[in-house]
């Protein structure tokens, strides 16, 4: 029994948090979130120069070949800088789709281009409708000749400004709420049929409503199975709820940080404010919640290794406690900053609202609560 | 990073679960259940004869000399039984003043005396006026020679009425900082001059009491440690104290006597197992309980590498706490009006109930443990001050 990180992995941590430091203040990150695409071509480049779009893909489709606890080395490092570039989307959903239902020529010719910093990738599954029921899908793909014709809406698409290539969720049979019959395509972002629309969300992400309109995609789109895709998807999401667990802890210790350091200086009443137990006490609650995150964030990755499948029903308490513990950490953040902890200048009020989107993405509190109720207390 | 369980480990497991299955038998069951707390030295006394009364004692003074691990390993065996465990007052609190501060006669007097339970230990820290604010204690003792002359009370005192023994913060000095001027002494409980008035808890039972000191004489070689630095020797006590204290191996045993009793109480005919706000209610505590136990994890984990515990461990007690009693407030919802059953012997089948009086005894008792120990707003000025740096 450990809880140590391999020195492999306090290199990456470290490479990380070195390139946060050096390249990544709040300044130069502003500017890149106020720029034209929302994130900076260059650090992604950087990012592929240093390995870590590489970290999660097999050796054999050319890369690091890790663990979900490397990925979530990386994930809780970028968390603490919020780093805006599309790791989540592009790697995380994309890359990880490829890499799991991809044949050997999808995952050849899209992988390599991923880790080199060619490729920016997207996940389009989510439709106006279907809140976090994967299941829920009306955008269908027909057969037609060789291929299909793709037509529907996916909207709040991650990285749906800067994505050149989709993985979207379609429905290949059956009706709207089956289970089976959801097929996965790749399909080009600027394929003829294919429109967006683009709007920014309020924790930086540039996403969009995509809509497909009779877009005829070859034999070679389907990516993986037809009628089988939601296998797969949770596959990969499974590990996205780790990625985005492992960031919220990342943002959570970053918030409490930088909290207790303005505790320490900040002065009212002449004294510093951090001297008020009223204060002190709610820190220590704070700094708990951060803990015991942590610690389950610890357990999920634990099971993980052992087996992915019998981490589930941590990972479903996970996604709960990180709802409920970051709410009470970005609450308390903004609460004790005062009036500058409700500045779009200062950067606590950025840190909350990424928690916010995290805490928003596939599956809230609430719902991943039903999800562990259904797995633990079933009749 | 990995939990996964060394193949000496699971040898170890299996030894474990063969003696509580074996020795933990019905006759110990009944014998427990008739005598209370008191039938413990029964108990402790197999665990004695098999080497594992004290997981947490060195090798050197009869402890298990067990790791981390196998120290994860018999709690959670242990509580998945509901075997009670061993009375801490001797084997856990004094038993490690002893040995971490002790003369070598007192080691040799005291610890097998211990480890057999021959003596029966309680703790006199708190006083009438004197209670999160320990260091402002007025129990008095004055040199005499090869004694010392000890007056004034204690109180909240747990077992005082069945102790030989007490162990006793005591203000020797009075000139310099509250903090100094404070011993450590061991007083024997037949002496002369003390006298224990019980007071019975708000679970109707009597565990607790005062203990009056007047003009009790004590010899001077009961002190641990030296004379003025009882203060010293508490705090080493009261961290010891906190890192075991999360209990979550009990916990989790509640948990499952939860869903156990929700599957079979009924409201309106549907299962409360079944309650969609019973669901959330025991799916809001387990998630938290399967955190705290990775904490204690961590913290058993640097421990065994030779570390010191870090941050995560100064929670233990406050969540620990903080989950048993929201165990405990459930299980009482759980037993509707059976929860305002009195201490009763009456039969279940009379009764109409299997529960509800232990539920409520356990609530009732449980109030106290976010109140000793150092309250649970004392841990959190600790924390505010030695983890987060602020004064």
């Amino acid at each position: 029994m450990n809880f140590d990180y391999t020195e492999e992995q306090q290199m990456v941590r470290d490479s990380i948090a070195r390139f946060v430091q050096d390249d990544y203040d709040w300044d130069t990150r502003r500017a890149i979130v106020d720029g034209a695409e929302g994130m900076s071509r260059d650090n992604w480049q950087t990012f592929a120069e240093l390995g870590w779009l590489s970290i999660p893909f097999a050796e054999a489709d050319g890369g690091f070949g890790g663990s979900v606890i490397d990925l979530s080395v990386v994930m809780e490092e970028l968390g603490k800088g919020l780093v805006v570039e599309p790791f989540f989307p592009t790697v995380v959903l994309f890359g990880g789709l490829v890499s799991r239902a991809g044949d050997e020529a999808q995952r050849t010719s899209i992988l390599e281009s991923v880790i080199g910093g060619e490729t920016l990738g997207a996940f389009a599954y989510v439709e106006r409708q279907s809140r976090y029921a994967l299941n829920d899908c009306q955008t269908s793909a027909t057969s037609s000749g060789d291929g299909y014709t793709l037509n529907g809406e996916k909207v709040v698409v991650f990285n749906g400004e800067n994505a050149d290539k989709l993985v979207v969720l379609a429905r290949t049979s059956g009706e709207q709420f089956d289970e089976h019959g959801l097929s996965l395509f790749l399909v080009d972002a600027n394929a003829q049929g294919v429109s967006k629309v683009l709007y920014p969300m309020m924790d930086a992400q540039r996403v969009a409503n995509i809509t497909f309109d009779n877009v005829q995609l070859g034999a070679d789109a389907l990516l993986g199975d037809a009628g089988s895709a939601l296998e797969v998807v949770n596959e990969v999401i499974r590990d996205a709820l780790l990625a985005l667990a492992s960031e919220a802890v990342g943002i959570m210790g970053t918030l409490n940080a930088k909290t207790l350091e303005y505790t320490k200086t900040r002065e009212q009443f002449g004294v510093a404010i951090g001297s008020f137990q009223a204060l002190q006490h709610r820190m220590v609650d704070t700094m708990m919640a951060f803990e015991q995150s942590k610690s389950l964030l610890f357990k999920a990755l634990c099971e993980y290794e052992i087996d992915p499948a019998s981490a589930d029903t941590t990972i479903h308490a996970l996604k709960v406690l990180i709802d409920r513990n970051s709410k009470l950490v970005y609450g308390e953040a903004i609460q004790m900053h005062g009036g500058m902890g409700i500045t779009d200048e200062l950067d606590i009020g950025h840190y909350a609202k990424r928690l916010m989107m995290i805490n928003a993405t596939l599956g809230d509190g609430s719902f991943h609560r039903s999800k562990f109720i259904e797995q633990t207390y079933a009749a | 990073m990995d939990i996964a369980l060394a193949a000496e480990d699971l040898a170890f497991r299996d030894e474990v679960c063969n003696f509580l299955d074996t020795e933990f038998d019905a006759e110990m069951q009944a014998h427990l259940k008739s005598k209370g707390t008191t039938g413990m030295v029964a108990w402790q006394r197999k665990l004695h004869a098999k080497g594992w009364v004290a997981p947490n004692w060195p090798e050197e003074h009869g402890g298990t000399g067990w790791t981390a691990t196998q120290k994860y390993i018999w709690e959670s065996e242990r509580s998945l039984r509901g075997i009670p465990d061993v009375v801490p007052f001797g084997l856990v609190m004094v038993a490690n003043v002893i040995m971490g501060f002790g003369s070598d006669e007192q080691k040799e007097y005291f610890l097998p005396r211990i480890l057999n339970s021959d003596d029966w230990w309680c703790q006199g820290y708190s006083e009438p006026g004197s209670g999160s604010d320990l260091a402002s204690l007025k129990t008095k003792a004055e040199r005499d020679g090869d004694d010392f002359i000890i007056n004034g009370a204690k109180i909240w005192t747990t077992y005082a009425q069945h102790a030989d023994w007490i162990f006793c913060l005591v203000r020797t000095d009075n000139s310099g900082k509250k903090q100094e001027g404070i011993t450590f002494i061991l007083v024997d409980m037949k002496s002369e001059g003390i006298k224990v008035n019980p007071i019975i808890g708000i679970d109707n039972e009597h565990n607790l009491n005062e203990v009056e000191f007047n003009n009790v004489r004590v010899p001077a070689k009961n002190v641990v440690g030296e004379v003025g630095k009882g203060w010293t020797v508490a705090k080493a006590l009261l961290a010891h104290e906190r890192t075991g204290i999360a209990g979550v191996a009990d916990i989790k045993r509640t948990m499952r006597l939860i869903k156990d009793a929700a599957a079979k109480e009924t409201n309106g005919g549907q299962r409360m197992l079944d309650d969609a706000g019973f669901q959330q209610r025991m799916a809001d505590i387990e998630v938290e309980l399967m955190a705290l136990e990775f904490t204690e994890l961590r913290t058993l984990a640097t421990m065994a590498a030779g570390g010191f515990p870090g941050p995560e461990s100064s929670l233990l007690k406050i969540k620990g706490t903080e989950l048993q009693q929201a165990t405990q407030e459930l299980r009482m919802e759980l037993a509707a009006y059976y929860q305002g059953v009195l201490p009763t012997n009456m039969d279940p089948s009379v009764l109409g109930h299997e529960f509800g009086s232990d539920a409520r005894r356990a609530f009732m008792y449980g109030r106290a443990a976010t109140i000793y120990g150092g309250s649970n707003e004392v841990q959190k000025n600790i924390i505010s001050k030695y983890v987060l740096g602020l004064e």
